[in-house]
């Protein structure tokens, strides 16, 4: 017998093991996610993907399906509060789109364009965090970090050089870089590293290359990102 | 249908480059069909000075980096039914808002003492001068703001597409390629 669940009324099978985002990502159903990466194993802390299973909220990434569950995730209070989670990152960093090589591929931008976010709504933090340029092919601006570790996870379980952490508690939680230093040159950092690859937002640059696709014709300037993210892409 | 009265608008720009002003000017020949529906009360296509009470939408670009921006903004609340953000710097700061990791004493320092070239430089403190603020701030952070327009600057057709949706009665929506950020 095969393995379903309901998904926003409609059935999504799935096989044993599998996340309720991993099955709807593999049917083909979109729902937002950021600290989320198909090549790693779950973080659970962005709680953008979370959904409510037989009324209760739990982070989709996180939860094992099950069969018979009812899921709901389309639904106007899920995408007020998934809203609101997105406007807080938006004001606790210094995220300036207009100047930022990562617009229009990145994906905390492109979650607040399927959120319909039009504004911040908070007040902002503007912190002040310094940016790393010590590193001969790589520039990291903390200003943009959201905390989804997915550096921290690559580098360690990737690349196995534990090149990134996430140190300090609440809301001071912040991105380090593991050198004596704390400089990305006193590492042995490269730009083939996976680490390197999979920042969602603008955090890990790679140098030299800035603005090579022009604004407009990026990745979610062609789709919308509920139309790009489905399993293994 | 004619005889609708038309609805009174008044634009501006703060801490803003007139960018947003002219992408509004970006809805090109639209601007006629514009101009049956609505009346211009203050702003800089006009040059009137002052916004009228009972004012049915203001559109604000630009944040807020001075004292008289502050003043302007108040202004542009008390008198208008609809408040509008226009553009990224209204919204969230924007560029203007790129000083706010800087104190501004060092950046009044540098700009009118430090940097090469400056001759018995000084900063200037004519009464008649607006103060700065300590940090740039989005008009959402002093005024209730009710509508946004995104983007740096937002395209003539987002722009359009709020104007009309609030002119048709309808919750203003951008949908993907028109709600933009950057």
């Amino acid at each position: 017998m095969s393995l379903t669940f309901t998904l926003d009324g409609k059935t999504v099978p799935f096989t044993e093991g599998q996340t309720i985002l991993q099955a709807a990502s593999a049917a083909g159903v979109f729902i937002p996610h950021l600290c989320y990466h198909p090549e790693f194993k779950p973080h659970g802390s962005c709680k953008l993907c979370t959904v409510k299973v037989n009324g209760r909220q739990t982070a989709s990434c996180t939860m094992r399906a099950a069969p018979g569950m009812d899921v709901e995730s389309e639904t106007e209070e899920i995408n007020a509060e998934r809203r609101a989670l997105t406007q807080m990152l938006f004001v606790e960093g210094n995220h300036f789109c207009p100047s930022c090589e990562k617009s229009g591929n990145c994906q905390l931008q492109a979650t607040a364009y399927h959120l319909g976010m039009m504004s911040p709504h908070f007040d902002h933090f503007f912190p002040n965090r310094a940016v790393d340029a010590s590193h001969p092919d790589v520039l990291l601006d903390f200003n943009r970090c959201i905390l989804c570790s997915l550096c921290v996870r690559a580098s360690r379980d990737v690349d196995g050089k534990n090149v990134f952490a996430l140190s300090g508690r609440g809301i001071k939680t912040h991105l380090i870089v593991n050198a004596k230093s704390g400089r990305l040159a006193d590492t042995d950092f490269a730009l083939t590293d996976k680490a390197a690859q999979v920042c969602p937002v603008g955090v890990i640059l790679q140098k030299r290359k800035g603005f090579a696709v022009p604004i407009g014709e990026r990745k979610y300037d062609q789709a919308p990102i509920s139309e790009t993210v489905t399993e293994g892409k | 249908m004619s005889e609708k009265k038309k609805l009174r608008v008044a634009t501006t720009s703060l801490a803003g480059c007139f960018g947003c002003h002219m992408s509004l000017l970006d809805i090109d020949e639209r601007l006629f069909t514009l101009l049956e529906h609505i009346d211009f009360d203050r702003s800089p296509l006009t040059d009137i000075k002052t916004v009228s009470p009972g004012t049915d939408i203001g559109i604000i670009e630009g944040g807020l980096c001075n004292a008289e921006n502050v003043h302007v903004l108040r202004e542009f609340r008390q008198n208008c039914r609809i408040l509008i953000a226009m553009g990224a710097c209204a919204v969230n700061g924007g560029l203007p808002a790129q000083r706010n990791h800087l104190p501004l004493t060092t950046i009044l320092e540098e700009v009118y003492h430090t940097s090469p070239g400056l001759a018995n430089g000084m900063i200037p403190n004519d009464p008649e001068l607006p103060l700065p603020l300590n940090k740039v701030h989005p008009i959402h952070e002093v005024v209730k703001v009710d509508y946004f327009i995104p983007g740096c600057p937002p395209s003539g057709d987002a722009i359009w597409k709020v104007l009309t949706d609030l002119l048709a009665g309808r919750e203003p929506e951008l949908g993907h390629g028109l709600m933009h950020y950057d």
